[in-house]
């Protein structure tokens, strides 16, 4: 990746963040320390990795795209913004009533979405039914998947990563955004026992391929975020919930939380502070 | 009697595999029991095996359908119904996906296994999902054409199935259309309304009851979402209505009766089927004779609720009195 293409990408992550957190606002609703989380994941996907046309969101051979952990619907909503699949302006439609936006992602009601999401643990099974079609069809399509680490919880995301390793898929990348802080607390107490720490060993045993990567720096996603022909990879993305606004980075109660007015004056100057 | 349902499940897979370039069909581990295997012995190429895993089967099928296959999941009623509820209603049922879900071992009838095995609520369960079509053969001729139907049609189908053979009901009316009722019988004194293997029970016991002096009528649904309105609504016309099914009495069959009934032409539903509990172990007539769901226990529950006094019937023959 080209200094000037890294400086792009970063900059569509600052200008993300801000509009994630000011449509949470203008909503009154919505989660806002996931899709900061997953900012440079979803921009590196959308901008450097997918081949997907915002102009024909049902081309049949364009690849696509699951995020299973649906709550961070406005990281997704403000990233296909970015690229052109819905104007920016639309954004402030979030969670209204009847609008393309809704509280988590609808794909029958917003061109673009490749599936419908929200109920935690769902998503990567139906990447795996993508890419099993895609290899059906052989088609060359590739299939990307978004999980949080906490989601990773739900035992159906281990039927799916087995299935997926047992069928060899090979057209598949399930990447984590790995920020461990769920919305409250994690399973048990001791450090120990959180999957999160533990998910790169946890793939790895269940037959894919494992790359570990900062989830923040959109050169090393790049480069981690392709398929492999020997099976199905899992990119573990080492990343900060909250990222990039000082006071919400490592704050479970920005998991789903409305800015003031003045946190937003504050976000937005950090955001646009010189780096 | 012919084939059972189940066998006649995978004889129409493997006709869809063949005719059907976007069929494919799912297992979880189950297809020597839903008979799935003669797929997987006859087309192998269009049998997919995903183990113990029946939230994953799900999903992988909504990821099927979106990419322009229409995939049959093949399990046990029981755990598509219950077990996947979540996955159906939020990947399957909100996209309005084209999966093809087939519920084998449906009702009592699953060879011993007991409650655990026993579907007694998934017509209830299913009926309340918005976008499902929720389809109930009667006999082996039906399942089939309820299949071969339910590939080609729009949105998420569940079709319960009979582990075990049963009588065969007259021939399916050709087209087959789950949008229409069958009236096996007419009666001037109420009808009973049945659905699934239980029809041909009912028909049975209606030639009870006429032994006893009540002729009552018997009509079929082969569907109970979207529900045959229209025979329901002439059934509900002529008299009095018993729904008959192998399944809970709330929810199902008689609740979807009931429901139409009660908007359009108020008239008295009585339902009879499995009593709010769950099912056994035992074998098939134990079970329905348990349960009150063989024809001479249907046309006893019938006779006893008969809400007035056939001999004052005018039914064009000799009128008999039922007992106090």
């Amino acid at each position: 990746m080209t200094a000037e293409e890294r400086e792009q990408l970063e900059a569509l992550c600052r200008r993300g963040r801000r509009l994630v957190i000011e449509t949470v606002r203008h909503a009154g609703a919505g989660h806002v320390g996931g899709p900061l989380s997953a900012m440079e994941i979803l921009v590196t996907l959308y901008f450097k990795v997918l081949r997907v046309d915002p102009a024909r969101p049902r081309w049949p051979e364009r690849d696509r795209f699951v995020l299973s952990k649906g709550h961070a619907s406005v990281g997704l909503y403000t990233v296909m913004a970015l690229r052109g699949y819905l104007p920016v302006e639309e954004l402030k439609t979030f969670d209204h009533m009847g609008s393309r936006l809704q509280g988590h992602p609808d794909m029958t009601a917003l061109e673009g979405l490749d599936m419908s999401t929200g109920s935690l643990g769902q998503g990567l099974s139906v990447a795996v039914g993508m890419a099993l079609g895609s290899m059906r069809l052989g088609t060359g399509v590739r299939v990307f998947c978004l999980l949080g680490d906490g989601e990773c919880q739900e035992g159906q995301v281990w039927e799916a990563a087995h299935s997926a390793a047992s069928l060899g898929l090979g057209n598949l990348v399930a990447v984590v955004d790995r920020n461990g802080l769920p919305q409250f607390a994690w399973a048990g107490r001791r450090r120990g026992e959180v999957v999160a720490w533990d998910l790169g060993r946890r793939f790895c045993a269940f037959g894919w391929q494992v790359r570990e990567v900062d989830g923040h720096d959109v050169g090393a996603l790049a480069q981690a975020l392709v398929p492999s022909p020997d099976g199905p990879v899992a990119v573990i993305a080492r990343t900060v919930k909250g990222k990039g606004v000082s006071f919400m980075e490592n704050d479970y109660s920005w998991h789903s939380r409305v800015a003031t007015a003045e946190e937003l004056a504050r976000a937005i100057a950090e955001l646009e502070a010189p780096a | 009697m012919s084939e059972s349902q189940r066998v006649v499940f995978g004889q129409t897979m493997v006709e869809l595999a063949r005719a059907h370039p976007d069929f494919v069909l799912l297992d979880g581990d189950l297809a020597n029991s839903t008979r799935a295997d003669i797929l997987a012995q006859e087309e192998p190429g269009a049998f997919v095996e995903l183990g113990i895993a029946e939230q994953n089967l799900i999903g992988v099928a909504a990821g099927l359908a979106t990419m322009g296959f229409r995939p049959w999941v093949s399990s046990f009623a029981v755990f598509l119904v219950n077990r996947d509820l979540d996955q159906l209603r939020m990947l399957v049922a909100q996209n309005r996906l084209p999966v093809r879900l087939a519920g084998a071992y449906s009702g009592l009838m699953t060879g011993f296994t007991g409650k655990t095995h026993q579907s007694v609520e998934d017509l209830a369960v299913m009926r309340v999902i918005p976008s499902m079509t929720v389809l109930c053969p009667a006999d082996a001729a039906e399942a089939a054409a309820a299949i071969r139907w339910a590939h080609e049609a729009p949105g998420p189908v569940y079709v319960r199935l009979c582990r075990d053979a049963v009588a065969d009901l007259p021939p399916v009316p050709e087209p087959y259309d789950p949008g229409r009722g069958r009236w096996l019988l007419r009666g001037s004194m109420g009808t009973m309304i049945s659905t699934g293997v239980q029809s041909t029970r009912t028909l049975e016991a209606a030639r009870l009851l006429g032994e006893m002096g009540y002729d009552l009528g018997v009509l079929h649904l082969p569907a109970v979402k979207p529900l045959p309105e229209e025979e329901v609504l002439e059934a509900a016309r002529l008299g009095p209505v018993w729904t008959v099914e192998e399944h809970s009495v709330i929810g199902g069959l008689g609740g979807a009766v009931a429901e139409i009934v009660s908007r359009e032409h108020p008239q008295r539903v009585l339902r009879i089927g499995i009593e709010d509990t769950y099912g056994a172990s035992g074998d098939n007539e134990s079970l329905l004779e348990h349960f009150a769901l063989t024809p001479r226990r249907v046309a006893e529950r019938v006779r006893r609720s008969f809400p007035w006094d056939p001999g004052r019937i005018e039914v064009g023959r000799e009128a008999r009195r039922h007992d106090p």
